[in-house]
């Protein structure tokens, strides 16, 4: 497809709410959206879902980040996800945003770092929206507060230079489940979520229509409806 | 047969490097193109690499795990499909000349549209009118390259190129844009001209390499040894010791000192620290003395800068904590305003985050002076180097018992004692301190500890 034609802001973007998804089907689903957005049989597509509790680890993990033991993980019922690829240890659960952004990269954005640098400038501005001010740290990828991390972000470019994976938005999570691992190595910072930030609670869904919006306005695309 | 290239791609324009986290093909399987042939991290990315065309993997060049720079050679394919004999043979040539796959030789971008549109967007900028060049251009650079080379104005066929393959590297332009296009390598039409000419590399880049770059050299692997791949902790410190080294001319002194008085506080006090749950460590009183006489000691709590010293307008004091495996060296910030037990309360907690991984950036950054303490595990006294950016570092050799000689404040008469001793070294730079500098420093050092304040 050409897409050098079409004006910015007018690429389609369709958004899906799930609902909670295991971590396992959540791949599952991307794999095959990947597949289907390479072949033209999708447009851009934002999947927005809630995971149940789980730790996921990379092929480069340090399995002494996940600091919860099999027991411990078994009472408080956290599934343990080796994801088989890059990256470090991550905690999802319940009152966390997950967006899965499965978007064919125009030529201009062909940049892994400016992708990046694009969900985080989304996920600030929907946070600037909801009246949280987040900003990026130098060297550490995800959004931050002066009270400590509120967005994680890791992402896979796959051949086509198609989208998958995303960020993590803490809305309203339980911190505790945070101190079962060691998020990113030496990288300690205080994890903070959008209910500790505003002091009161924000629906979940108020939360995806203004990431849904945020993400469509960096990326220049349409929200389909 | 067409052997072709597979390198590193950019895949950003911030983006230097990469590590092979996967390879999805093996050596003896066949690719169409475009399918992906390994996967890539960076920072927080995973991206799949797709082979440039169709054929055979004939040889992995790079093993996962490690990390290699944009343009590296990762892996050749046999464009023909056949399993080549010699296929262990290093034969570094593209293949441009037979086949005709443009994309196989520049550094590609790795999704770029299957056949029918050839140019990427960079490439259509900077090559306008410069048809007959263009392939040459594309093989020997990068999209970064070439648009510095267009906010230039400089025509890349003119730079020398010292990257793989005789590509011209950011370094490359950068150099022949800071010399002036003063002037003028053989074009590169002509094969043989010197793939680097050492009158434009600028004076200064190569300090700048010195410092500021490193690569270890490689020693051959004999049987029954096991190679690993550096992890990040491991990898920073080796850069951070073989640049610590060569910026700062190193020079060490000695001092021994006496723990007596500090012995006889700490048991006075230990009860009251306690109930206080604390504990305080020779090394909090050391931390302690130490910061109260860094600002009297300007130079060695500064560093050189360019040609300007930079005296420090805070003390921080960086304490190296031993992970087993690695070593980190968390900061304990504006020492010089905390007291005794705060000093040995912050050591706790620095060591015990340390130890558990839970230190943030802020904690281990902005360091003015650095304390290590080889002596922990028994060891006489340590030279340690000094970490760039600072002046001086003191390792505490073990405290232990030592018979000496002490001379009667009134008799006069000398006497065999019984004291604990510990040997202190300054590892300081030359550049910056003089010997009677650190000899003024190490004394008062030796002063303060010896006849420790109560109360404090």
């Amino acid at each position: 497809m050409n897409r050098a034609g079409i004006a910015a802001g007018q690429v389609p973007l369709a958004v899906r709410r799930l609902g909670t998804v295991a971590y396992r089907d959540a791949l599952a689903i991307q794999e095959k959206l990947v597949r289907d957005r390479r072949d033209e049989r999708i447009p851009d597509t934002l999947l927005l879902l809630q995971h149940p509790h789980v730790i996921t680890l990379g092929s480069s993990s340090d399995p002494s980040h996940v600091l919860a033991s099999p027991d411990q993980r078994a009472s408080l019922k956290i599934e343990l996800f080796e994801a088989g690829r890059g990256g470090d240890v991550t905690y999802h659960g319940p009152g966390q945003l997950i967006g899965y952004p499965i978007v064919a990269l125009e030529e201009q954005r062909h940049d892994l770092h400016r992708y990046l640098r694009d969900l985080e400038g989304a996920l600030i501005d929907g946070l600037a929206e909801l009246g949280v001010q987040g900003h990026r740290v130098q060297g550490l990828t995800g959004v931050w507060t002066p009270g400590g991390k509120i967005a994680a972000i890791g992402v896979r470019v796959s051949s086509g230079w198609i989208t998958s994976h995303g960020f993590a938005l803490n809305v309203a999570p339980d911190l505790s489940y945070f101190a079962t691992i060691v998020p990113c190595g030496i990288e300690g910072r205080a994890i903070t979520s959008l209910a500790l930030e505003l002091g009161r609670t924000v629906a979940m869904t108020e939360v995806e229509s203004v990431m849904a919006e945020a993400l469509a306005g960096r990326l220049r695309r349409r929200i389909a409806v | 047969m067409a052997r072709i290239e597979v390198p590193m791609p950019q895949m950003g324009e911030s983006i230097t490097e990469g590590t092979i986290s996967k390879w999805l093909k093996a050596v003896g399987q066949s690719v169409e193109r475009d399918e992906p042939v390994l996967e890539i991290s960076t920072d927080k990315v995973d991206a799949e690499i797709p082979a440039p065309a169709a054929g055979t993997i004939v040889s992995i060049e790079v093993e996962e795990g490690e990390t290699v720079e944009v343009g590296t050679i990762v892996a050749y394919i046999d464009t023909e499909g056949v399993l080549s004999d010699n296929s262990s043979a290093p034969a570094v040539e593209a293949a441009p000349a037979a086949e005709p796959e443009p994309p196989a030789a520049k550094i590609p971008d790795p999704f770029a549209p299957p056949a029918g549109r050839t140019v990427d967007s960079a490439t259509e900028s900077v090559d306008e009118g410069s048809v007959p060049t263009e392939d040459g251009v594309r093989t020997r650079s990068t999209p970064v390259v070439r648009r510095i080379a267009e906010e230039h104005g400089v025509d890349i066929t003119r730079v020398a190129g010292t990257g793989h393959a005789g590509r011209v590297t950011k370094q490359d332009i950068l150099s022949y844009i800071e010399v002036g296009k003063g002037g003028e390598v053989a074009p590169v039409a002509a094969a043989t001209s010197p793939r680097s000419t050492p009158a434009h590399i600028g004076v200064s880049d190569l300090w700048k390499t010195f410092y500021g770059q490193v690569q270890h050299p490689e020693f051959p692997v004999r049987e029954g040894d096991r190679v690993e791949p550096m992890n990040n902790i491991r990898r920073l410190t080796a850069e951070h010791m073989v640049v610590a080294k060569r910026v700062a001319p190193h020079v060490h002194s000695l001092i021994e000192v006496d723990f007596t008085a500090i012995d006889r506080i700490r048991k006075d006090n230990k009860e009251q620290w306690q109930e206080q749950g604390t504990r305080i460590s020779y090394t909090a009183f050391v931390v302690w003395a130490v910061s109260r006489l860094l600002p009297e000691f300007p130079q060695i709590n500064g560093t050189v800068a360019g040609n300007s010293i930079i005296y420090r307008g805070s003390v921080n004091i960086g304490i190296a904590v031993d992970l087993d495996p690695g070593l980190i060296v968390p900061v304990i910030r504006d020492a010089d305003h905390l007291s005794l037990v705060e000093t040995g309360t912050k050591i706790i907690d620095l060591a015990g985050r340390a130890r558990s991984r839970k230190l943030s950036p802020d904690d281990i950054q902005a360091s003015t002076f650095s304390i290590t303490n080889p002596g922990v595990l028994g060891t006489l006294v340590g030279l340690p180097i000094i970490p760039k950016g600072t002046a001086a570092i003191l390792g505490t050799g073990a405290i232990e018992k030592r018979v000496v000689v002490i001379e009667d404040d009134v008799s006069g008469t000398d006497t065999m004692a019984i004291r604990k001793r510990s040997i202190f070294s300054l590892g300081y730079d030359h550049r910056l301190v003089d010997g009677a500098d650190s000899a003024r420093f190490l004394a008062r050092l030796k002063g303060v500890l010896e006849a420790f304040p109560e109360n404090v």
